[in-house]
């Protein structure tokens, strides 16, 4: 069983719209011992950083996360709540990689909407990927590139289009929303 | 590389899809999921669902639309039609809607703009600016075109983007419907006096409409309709062609 995590930010049924479209079935729940249980968790999320972690944390769900051991996908809002810090409302993250969350300077439209292919991939989340490949994005924060960085893009500035560290993964670009692409990545991340 | 993107717009009348000239004289034009997926398929990049007839007749956005159609379809959609509160929003984002569009609601009443940016984010929120040309002016028009209103165009899109909308899809009144192709002029002026994307709407004819307004101006994607729906134009050959003529297309 999937477990998505249930919090206070949009987009959670789409999560669940591309598992079932893939034929895997999936709860969506902030239940501590369904997360626990799980195979695999996703956390999903477009929202703001500051109400978003403010809801984690009082509900515990921050500790649940830090402590989950099976593969966890953190997708977006998902990717940016598991870094260290975020420059949006001055948020204290979850810290499980290595890196900040910055605005980006408005040097181009923001936020960074539509398709865009990667600089950079590595790993066993993009197999059958390569770097023309086009994926959807849409977000004015990104995560700094760090060691934990699988996967760069580039827009205004190179960042982290893709981080993992131990079981977790975390993708700034919608996977749910790429198409055949976007599936590919998924089916990846659920295979694990 | 980001992308230009192709967006296919489906207006919806009781769960059909039509489309009017000059936004009046409805001809229906099929069924709405299948034409979504269909344009899938052809690579659209995003797809919007407008309820027409909401605005005018005060219905809301077709709910169960919204959810049949998050089922089926794997790339973003934007709904609008009568949007004029934050309970609405938070009603489609939850039945699958990736974005929001709020036009008319949003001349009458502007904070409408913040308290749904403040509650879903910027991201989900496209302020749609209806504009027509008089008097060698671009002023905003609401209520599907038939109210003319005090707002100056690119003063409204300027305002839009202070209150936190995420993108504008502009959609010029003198063009929509007459294939003559896209308003080149204000959508250069509004593109190039705001920082979030906009999206070109109202005129698309030919191939060559979506190679004037991606050159022309800073648009950063173009809306069609009919020319989509009556088969007109295959978005696969569009996006080719275009790629062709060496604009980022996906």
């Amino acid at each position: 069983m999937i477990a998505i995590l249930k919090y206070n930010a949009g987009n959670i049924k789409s999560v669940q719209n591309a598992l079932n479209r893939l034929g895997y079935k999936s709860i969506i729940t902030d239940n501590a011992s369904e997360l626990s249980g799980a195979d695999k968790v996703i956390f999903p999320g477009v929202g703001e950083a500051g109400s978003a972690m403010q809801y984690l944390r009082e509900r515990g769900l921050d500790k649940i996360i830090i402590n989950l051991k099976q593969p966890v996908l953190g997708i977006c809002l998902g990717l940016q709540l598991m870094c260290r810090f975020s420059e949006e409302g001055d948020t204290k993250c979850l810290g499980i990689f290595d890196t900040d969350v910055r605005l980006f300077p408005p040097l181009d439209k923001i936020p960074h909407m539509g398709w865009n292919n990667f600089l950079t991939i590595k790993g066993e989340l993009f197999k059958g990927i390569t770097i023309d490949d086009d994926i959807y994005y849409v977000h004015s924060y990104y995560a700094e590139i760090a060691s934990c960085t699988i996967a760069t893009c580039d827009y205004i500035l190179p960042f982290s289009a893709a981080m993992q560290k131990e079981n977790f993964y975390a993708t700034q670009f919608h996977p749910e929303k790429s198409a055949e692409k976007g599936e590919i990545i998924l089916k990846n991340f659920l295979e694990l | 590389m980001l992308k230009r993107r192709i967006i296919p717009c489906l207006d919806i009348k009781d769960g059909r899809t039509v489309k009017g000239v000059n936004f009046i004289n409805l001809i229906d034009a099929g069924d709405s999921v299948e034409l979504a997926k269909a344009y899938v398929k052809q690579g659209a990049d995003e797809l919007v669902f407008l309820d027409i007839t909401a605005t005018v007749e005060n219905r809301k956005a077709l709910t169960a639309l919204v959810e049949r159609i998050a089922a089926e379809i794997n790339i973003p959609f934007t709904v609008g039609g009568g949007i004029d509160n934050v309970k609405d929003v938070s009603v489609l984002l939850k039945a699958g809607a990736d974005k929001i569009t709020v036009n008319s609601s949003a001349v009458r009443r502007p904070e409408l703009i913040s308290e749904i940016a403040g509650q879903f984010g910027n991201q989900c929120i496209v302020v749609a600016i209806d504009t027509k040309l008089v008097n060698n002016e671009w002023v905003v028009v609401v209520d599907g075109g038939r109210t003319m209103t005090e707002f100056k165009t690119i003063e409204w899109a300027v305002r839009v983007e202070e209150l936190g909308a995420g993108e504008i899809m502009l959609t010029s009144m003198n063009t929509d419907g007459t294939k003559s192709g896209f308003s080149l002029d204000i959508t250069g002026k509004v593109s190039r006096n705001v920082n979030i994307p906009v999206i070109a709407s109202g005129g698309a004819g030919s191939m060559e409409h979506f190679k004037d307004v991606f050159f022309n101006t800073e648009c950063s994607a173009a809306l069609a309709a009919s020319i989509f729906h009556f088969g007109e134009i295959d978005i696969w050959e569009l996006k080719k062609y275009l790629k062709h003529e060496g604009i980022a297309i996906r």
